[in-house]
């Protein structure tokens, strides 16, 4: 099976112009990149997909020893970029795909032009002076968490979150897909996101990288991200005025700007 | 109570039976309810203008909250059933289920989300024991499943069988996803220099049952062997010894004693209730050997007939149970010709032919096989 169908890639946009790699966090799928995406179809090759056990993957795909570190994830996205022939990509990674994005482009730095890392964090743990945020008794809060939410059922019996009928311009698709997951799958993938250590990859990074980071984000705080700014070399941060891990949501105009204005740069 | 407080609407949402939070789009708290402050044990002032939903919550429910209901209600305008825990003033926790919609103004544009909250206290108790007793019986059927795929393992020879100057191959596969401990089983074993057995058989029924009673038929013919040195006279004694035993499953069994005499290898084959082995000679086609006998473990006075062969070079003795003739697509019987075929047209190795057998069986099953599937063949070279 071809990583096309694997990650239900979608390409957009101008073909052949230079790629822009939209790939999504901990949680949902690649419809996070809706109110921002289209905005770069006007000038560029726009690519989204899901990572394996989101949205509409193919969960077959999904390999325990693969997927049981980032790196696996990132050979995913590098498989996306050898398959599809892409070079000059610009990566636009959140949340977890922020780190994932980091190391797709240590590995193959020639296939990269530049990073938008939004609400990244490479380590969420304290560590002896690291303020990553979060102790390892939350990160099994948070399993358990998921587990209240997915009941440990399977995933046809896993209705967590549904969507609104009243909505009818939202594709149904989006309304049976989003932020729903193979509970074991989310489970260990939550685990993956949330107790790897990242922080010794930020330096080899050697492409323009821009760090988006929200105001008020308990999940990635400001020391955080500023924290990759510093580390990564040359890295540029920009402040959103916004609330919560998720400005392609609650802030997409401003998301939008700044991922433009970085690109133009 | 009186009726126009039940009818007023400023008590129906201060009082009514579930907590009601009103937010700005970005979790601001701007109302809430009598219900669920006295739940909560929060001050009203405290939380209007001060602080945020997520502010409420444990930490772990903190990042579900970012990464699952945020994200839903932003994108679907509602996020329904959602199981958060609050954290009280007290610092104890309650367990709810949450429920949001998103508002928005006349361009589309987020305005506020209305919550309401529902104590799910015991009913989160509840579906923790459940979930609790759901990982028990998994982690109880995996050790179900190796149990039965270890007690598999002892029912078959664990390294290939040999026999020095014959070929030999055998295959096994058990019935479905091989969870199960299958009835089929087969042996070769050395009983004096250039004398030998080959058995294979089929125990009715599986599971654990019907290991124990392979496991007696295998070694109960390992034992006869010695004495005994005719194929039938062993199938007497595993016959008496099946109908002694406190079960009451029966089995089928053929049997074939190779010896070597003056460079010749003689084989006498003896069936008890089982499919006669196929005997394929160069520049012939493959026949069944054999009479038939009873089944074993059931019948009185059971009959067993010894029909010997010689093998000559080129010839085989291909020894198979009924997994591999009855297999079945939709109402289509596999059958002993196409069995017959499929031997005359692999006349290699006893490899080739026995894993030309294997294959062919389970492509005609679309590799489903109903029952368990065991083949032993045996040429000279």
């Amino acid at each position: 099976m071809s990583a096309t169908q694997r990650h239900h890639i979608r390409v957009s946009g101008v073909p052949g112009a230079q790629p822009v790699l939209f790939a999504h966090g901990f949680g949902c799928d690649q419809h996070m990149w809706r109110l921002v995406a289209p905005h770069f179809e006007d000038a560029y090759t726009v690519i989204t997909f899901d990572h394996v056990g989101a949205g509409g993957s193919d969960p077959a795909a999904y390999d325990p020893a693969r997927h049981g570190s980032l790196q696996g994830y990132a050979d995913d996205v590098l498989a996306i970029v050898h398959e599809l022939g892409l070079d000059d990509v610009v990566l636009v990674g959140h949340s977890v795909s922020a780190m994932i994005g980091v190391l797709a482009a240590v590995a193959e730095p020639d296939r990269f032009a530049r990073l938008v890392l939004v609400g990244p964090s490479p380590r969420y743990l304290d560590d002896d002076g690291y303020v990553g945020g979060f102790t390892a008794a939350d990160i099994a809060e948070l399993l358990e968490s998921l587990d209240s939410n997915y009941l440990g059922w399977s995933r046809a019996m896993a209705p967590v979150i549904m969507g609104n009928p009243d909505r009818p311009e939202l594709a149904a698709e989006l309304t049976e897909s989003f932020c729903r997951a193979d509970p074991d799958i989310a489970r260990r993938f939550a685990r993956v996101t949330f107790l790897s250590d990242n922080r010794a990859d930020l330096a080899k990074v050697s492409v323009p990288t821009l760090v988006l980071q929200c105001s008020q984000d308990v999940i990635a705080p400001v020391v955080v991200g500023e924290y990759v700014r510093d580390e990564i070399p040359g890295a540029e941060l920009v402040l959103l005025d916004a609330t919560g891990h998720c400005p392609q949501l609650s802030a997409p105009e401003a998301t939008t700007a700044a991922i433009a204005a970085f690109l133009r740069g | 109570m009186t009726g126009a407080a039940s009818d007023d609407p400023a008590f129906l949402y201060e009082h009514a039976p579930c907590g009601h939070l009103s937010t700005t789009p970005d979790g601001m708290i701007v109302r809430v309810n009598d219900t669920f402050l006295a739940w909560t044990g929060h001050a009203r002032d405290d939380l209007v203008g001060r602080r945020r939903f997520v502010d409420l919550l444990p930490v772990g429910d903190r990042i579900f909250h970012e990464t699952h209901y945020a994200p839903t209600l932003r994108m679907l305008g509602a996020a329904r059933e959602i199981a958060l825990e609050i954290v009280r003033a007290d610092g104890r926790r309650m367990p709810v289920l949450v429920t949001s919609v998103l508002d928005r103004d006349d361009t589309g544009r987020p305005v506020g989300v209305r919550s309401a909250v529902f104590d799910v206290t015991e009913r989160r108790r509840y579906e923790h024991e459940v979930l609790a007793a759901k990982r028990r019986a998994e982690a109880s059927e995996a050790r179900a499943v190796q149990l039965a795929q270890t007690l598999q393992q002892t029912l078959i020879p664990p390294t290939p069988p040999r026999i020095p100057g014959l070929d030999v191959a055998a295959a096994y596969r058990p019935a479905g996803d091989g969870r199960h401990v299958g009835g089929d089983f087969y042996d070769v074993f050395q009983v004096a220099v250039d004398d030998w057995v080959v058995v294979l058989g089929d125990v009715q029924g599986k599971g654990a049952d019907a290991a124990v009673v392979t496991a007696l038929a295998r070694y109960t013919v390992r034992a006869a062997s010695v004495d005994h040195h005719v194929p039938s006279e062993v199938l007497h004694t595993l016959d008496e010894v099946l109908r002694r035993a406190d079960t009451d499953r029966f089995c089928t069994a053929v049997l074939v004693r190779l010896r070597r005499v003056a460079g010749a290898w003689r084989a006498t084959v003896a069936s008890g209730g089982h499919p006669l082995p196929l005997l394929r000679r160069p520049g012939g086609g493959a026949r069944p050997v054999g009479g038939y006998g009873h089944v074993l473990g059931i019948v009185p006075a059971a009959t067993f007939v010894d029909t010997e062969v010689v093998l000559g070079a080129g010839d085989a003795l291909v020894l198979f149970t009924d997994g591999v003739t009855e297999g079945r697509r939709g109402t289509l019987l596999y059958g002993a010709e196409r069995l017959a075929e499929v031997v005359d047209a692999h006349r290699g190795t006893a490899a080739a032919t026995t894993d030309a057998i294997l294959a062919d069986v389970m492509a005609f099953q679309s590799d489903d096989a109903r029952d368990d599937i065991a083949v032993v063949t045996v040429a000279v070279g």
